[in-house]
């Protein structure tokens, strides 16, 4: 504990000692450290390896800017990658580890290839790996396993995330002083406002300089006044450790919360989520995202012990640690020197190395007094130390004179403040380049007709005193344009500030050592330097050569330092070049956040029909169709599907099968025109169905494609039921409206979806109206009293209901159509009525078996959108004769769908009749792979079936209905795993082409 | 992820209430059997793509069902209005016009 400072301004708790474990090594910390603070008081200071590398790398920052100090953090499905150090707050048991060096911190084997790192450039993977072309999955199988840092965790996760919409009048995204005073001031004037903030405390950077005063308080006091009002006002909420991380179209912005993972696991709450995302759909947003300090470049300066001004100052004020005793600091400007006169205050013994020749006489004065050492105009040729910082060379500027080296443990330096843009810049906002100030800067007002207001360093006013008085006119013109105004007198800021002298432009000391821009991806000065030496001159193109700006860093610490140095090589200005683009999300977001509730059972509604107890109490499997569950099968003990199956096909085809059909879509359509509506919307014709007649009908697109299909029966002249597809009954809603509202105003037509007020039973097979006579005796069962196609209404086991006589198996069948609430009764009295002629429940598969010995076709199984009737050798179904020209009607004459040598369908038969062919088998027409080899088309469904005692397939091929009956030309190859077996070409209806046995 | 107005609902809701059903204000050819295979082509598949305004059709579909007339900018998501479509049209050929 060397290294800790007790003082009074800490926000660490050191009455309350907490034990952690970092690589396996057990530490000791406190409440209220973050693990970088704590590693950092414990005298850790290689924590990383480098990427490229594996060079020794230690924390540079405190916050989301750390490039280094990726952990992973936890054990077990809770586990999580790529956290920062810097970002994850202590806990007593935490257990962390790193993320990259192997086989150990101290040597990292591909430190070796350090010395071979002139073989490793920007771009060596375009150019190491390119050649051969068919060595390419190897190079990448070595390259995965380089890459990237951390591991996700393998178990399901056991937490829970949920999501949260919030509809507020003012966003403030920053607790900082500046987002403080926005909310406060928002606050007070009625509005509806939400302050989001990602640390664990408000206060912003506050908390890092406790000696400022502003008014007659100190920061931490003004801070914590304005907390307690804000907390006070009923229309305010305040959410700490909450990242807003995307600004969407319309001021939509995302955020994440960290609900619990910085308790101890034993105070975590196992009802309480882990994460939590809040949706915010904000009339005002208001940026305060502050700002990040740049470091400066300079040789060797990735060692350990080298860190940001800001992040020695903020380990040194809020956590109370002293990363070193012998201090160099390296800045280019005096946003810098408060932090240096408190560790100075502090105990520190320290160097100051301005790269201005002139130092602002204040604050030479100030640091006299302190005894700082300060070398005007002076600039760190290089660090130097082999794992740690040990010194530096330094250089005089003007002259590039080397000069005597300094003795030091810790370097920090300070290249000026870049602006936390990206919230932003993420829905298409840009920054500017601000010479006066060094940064890329966003505008206070300049959306403001958009909702967008920036206060804060955002907006390049680094000054405390200035920028709380900016903020200040920046909310009173908000509430102007609200028609508010400030309700505040106590609106004092003053500060004991030093006003600064200006910046020196510069953002890297030139040298012959290595100088990193960008530590997480290894990028140094030289990567930069040949990317523009072969001739990269876009900004978007060098990041991604080189990956400056890449990976969880996102360009916070190396952006703004990789365009100047662009820039410089460019021969062009910082402005010229601009910046790359800024995209969601600003940190990293866990998957289960981005899921929310939406995950297992929750991920998608389940539609279950009304008989689902029914099917659960007769051990059905299932599967899913859209959203319904549908009973796939129903397997007696042992019974595997085939065999379940192929006793439910015979089942039907010998006796009575009973199928659940009620997730048909069902579409009521009324009004005085729907055959005429129905004329123009199906192929065939409407005119001459009469009430108590079904009729079947395809719906094409308008380029003439099958999309959807089903039976529509006349309740009366102005009353249809039109039934669609399972999986396209919403599409097929939205459908006739679109032409009914576009093209048709004048059909009088009212559409109702009517899918859940039905259930359907299809009771299908040779019995089936003996168990139906059982059940209904008001209608006339008889084969020509209730012909096929027709329906009646009637009652079955004493409920109304409607029956058609339909069939989907080529059966004698009826479905019966009963209100939902009466469907399971009515389901179980059938199957009771249909015991004694042994009847059996049956699911889709066997659906599907019964209709492919039929060769019917089920839309989006034979059909992909590329399908005419035509192709369906379905020709009987349309009729080309309506005045209307139906919608797909004019499609079917173009050029291309008019061709007769199409993919058409076929039924497909193999030599061995147990031979079942694999579905989406390309078509070939020889035994003979070698390329190339002409796609004939391919296998749509393929079953075996019981009763026909084979194999049978139907699928798509070239000119296959002539070839079908073309005797020496109807022999093609299924083409699948890795096997070409010979099938016949063949008609796709496998028996009863006369359709005698639904005749009866 | 932006706000439509329904002009039919008269309120601003989520876009995931709504879905999107392609450019406005192409009309289906009256006669389709006289026209020529390029022209019903066009009609079929050329659609506009523009960077910038572009008036499209929405549907409410988890709301009141209803097809209307937004105009919105494909480059930044910013919409200008939004029609029923019998109001659509005029005030398409009133800006038109002014071009």
């Amino acid at each position: 504990m060397s290294s800790r400072v007790i003082h009074k301004h800490s926000r660490v708790d050191f009455s309350k000692p907490l034990s952690f474990t970092f690589d396996g090594k057990i530490y000791q910390g406190f409440a209220g450290d973050t693990l970088a603070s704590a590693l950092l008081a414990n005298g850790v200071k290689t924590i990383a390896r480098s990427f490229k590398y594996g060079r020794p790398r230690g924390i540079v920052g405190a916050w989301a800017e750390e490039p280094n100090a990726l952990v992973q953090v936890d054990v077990g499905a809770r586990t999580t990658p790529d956290l920062k150090a810097t970002q994850v707050e202590l806990y007593d048991g935490l257990v962390a580890a790193r993320t990259s060096g192997w086989p150990s911190l101290a040597f990292d084997l591909k430190s070796l290839g350090g010395r071979f790192s002139r073989f490793m450039p920007a771009g060596f993977y375009y150019k190491t790996f390119k050649w051969p072309n068919k060595f390419w999955p190897i190079y990448e199988n070595i390259i995965r396993r380089a890459a990237g840092y951390g591991k996700s965790p393998i178990e399901p996760d056991t937490e829970t995330y949920d999501h949260k919409h919030h509809h507020v009048d003012v966003l403030v995204v920053g607790g900082g002083a500046n987002g403080l005073l926005s909310a406060l001031l928002a606050a007070r004037s009625g509005l509806k406002v939400l302050l989001v903030d990602d640390q664990s405390e408000l206060g912003g950077y506050l908390l890092s300089m406790p000696n400022v005063t502003i008014g007659n308080l100190y920061a931490r006091d003004w801070v914590a006044k304005i907390i307690t009002e804000l907390s006070n006002s009923p229309n305010v909420t305040l959410l700490e450790r909450t990242t807003a991380f995307a600004l969407h179209d319309m001021n939509m912005i995302q955020a994440v919360e960290l609900v619990q993972d910085h308790l101890p696991h034993h105070e975590r709450k196992p009802e309480q989520r882990r994460e939590r995302m809040h949706r915010i759909r904000a009339k005002q947003v208001i940026l305060a995202t502050g700002a990040f300090e740049r470091p400066l470049v300079f040789g060797n300066n990735d060692l350990p012990g080298i860190m940001t001004v800001s992040a020695l100052t903020t380990y040194f004020n809020r956590y109370g640690v002293s990363c070193g005793k012998n201090a160099i600091i390296l800045t280019s400007n005096d946003l810098a020197y408060q932090g240096v006169a408190d560790l100075a205050e502090g105990g520190m013994n320290i160097t100051l190395i301005d790269t201005r020749a002139n130092i602002n006489p204040l604050w030479a004065a100030r640091f006299a007094k302190l005894g700082v050492t300060i070398y005007p105009g002076y600039g760190i040729d290089q660090a130097l130390g082999s794992n740690a910082v040990t010194g530096a060379k330094l250089v005089k500027l003007d002259s590039i004179k080397m000069s005597a080296s300094i003795n030091c443990d810790i370097i920090a330096s300070s290249g000026g403040l870049s602006p936390t843009v990206h919230l932003f810049c993420h829905d298409g906002g840009r920054p500017q380049w601000k010479d006066n100030v060094l940064a890329f800067v966003v505008s206070a007002t300049g959306r403001a007709n958009a909702g967008i207001y920036c206060v804060g360093a955002v907006t390049g006013v680094f000054g405390l005193q200035e920028s709380l008085s900016a903020t200040c006119e920046t909310i009173t013109e908000m509430l102007a344009a609200l028609n508010k105004k400030v309700e505040s007198d106590d609106l004092s800021f003053n500060t004991d500030e030093i006003n600064c002298s200006p910046a020196h432009a510069i953002f890297r000391i030139p040298t012959t050592a290595k100088a990193f821009v960008d530590f997480q991806n290894d990028v140094a000065v030289t990567d930069v330097e040949l990317a523009v030496r072969e001739n990269y001159r876009s900004i978007e193109h060098i990041k991604r050569y080189t990956a400056l700006g890449f990976g969880t860093d996102q360009g916070k610490l190396s952006n703004v330092n990789g365009f100047a140095i662009a820039a410089e090589m460019l021969g062009k200005t910082i402005p010229e070049v601009g910046t790359t683009t800024y995209r969601p999300a600003y940190t990293p977001v866990s998957f289960g956040a981005l899921a929310g509730a939406h995950v297992g059972d929750t991920f998608e509604p389940r539609r279950y029909t009304a008989i689902q107890a029914a099917h659960n109490s007769r051990n059905a499997s299932y599967e899913t169709v859209g959203q319904w569950m549908r009973p796939w099968y129903f397997p007696k003990p042992v019974e595997d599907i085939h065999a379940a199956v192929n006793r439910e096909c015979l089942a039907a085809r010998n006796n009575v099968g009973i199928l659940d059909a009620s997730t048909l879509g069902k579409i009521d359509i009324r009004g005085k025109d729907v055959r005429e509506f129905l004329n123009r919307i199906y192929t065939n014709a409407w005119n001459q169905l009469a009430p108590g007649k079904c009729r079947y009908g395809l719906m094409l697109n308008e380029a003439g494609m099958v999309m959807d299909d089903g039976v529509t029966a006349c309740i009366s002249d102005t009353h249809f039921l039109m039934t669609t597809t399972t999986g396209g009954a919403a599409g097929v809603m939205s459908w006739l409206e679109k032409w009914h509202q576009t093209e048709w105003p004048e059909l009088e037509v009212y559409m109702t979806s009517v899918t859940d007020h039905w259930t359907t039973a299809a009771l299908v097979g040779p019995k089936s109206r003996e168990v139906l006579a059982k059940l209904c005796s008001d209608i006339d069962l008889s084969k020509d009293a209730f012909k096929f196609m027709d329906w009646r209404d009637g009652t079955v086991a004493g409920v109304p209901a409607r029956v058609f006589r339909i069939s989907f198996s080529g059966e004698l069948a009826y479905e019966i159509n009963v209100d939902a609430s009466y469907g399971h009764y009515v389901w179980e009295e059938l199957l009771k009525a249909g015991a004694e002629f042994g009847i059996t429940p049956y699911g889709t598969e066997t659906m599907h078996v019964l209709r492919a010995e039929k060769g019917f076709i089920i839309v989006g199984q034979e059909t992909d959108g590329s399908v005419t009737p035509f192709d369906l050798d379905m020709a009987w179904a349309v009729s080309m004769k309506k005045p209307y020209s139906f919608i797909g009607k004019r499609s079917l004459a173009r050029s291309d769908t008019a061709r007769t040598d199409r993919k058409q369908l076929v039924g497909l038969l193999t030599d061995d009749p147990n031979f079942v062919l694999k579905e989406g088998a390309q078509l070939i027409n020889s035994d003979n792979i070698t390329p190339p080899v002409p796609m004939l088309g391919h296998v749509t469904s393929s079953y075996y079936s019981a009763f026909l005692g084979r194999s049978i397939a139907m699928g798509f091929v070239i000119d296959g209905i002539k070839r079908r009956s073309d005797e020496g030309n109807n022999i093609v190859y299924a083409w699948a795993d890795g096997k070409a077996v010979k099938v016949k070409i063949a008609s796709s209806v496998f028996f009863d082409a006369e359709g005698a046995r639904h005749d009866v | 992820m932006f706000v439509i107005n329904c002009p039919h609902c008269n309120e601003p809701r989520e876009e995931e209430e709504f879905h999107y059903e392609g450019e406005a204000f192409i009309a289906r050819p009256a006669e389709p059997e006289t026209q020529t295979d390029a022209e019903w082509g066009d009609y079929l598949f050329m659609k506009k793509n523009p960077k910038g305004w572009h008036w499209e059709m929405w549907g409410h579909s988890a709301g009141c069902r209803k097809l209307f007339v937004v105009k919105r900018n494909t480059a930044n998501h910013a919409i200008d209005g939004a029609w029923t479509l019998t109001e659509a049209r005029a005030a398409y050929d009133a800006e038109m016009a002014k071009i």
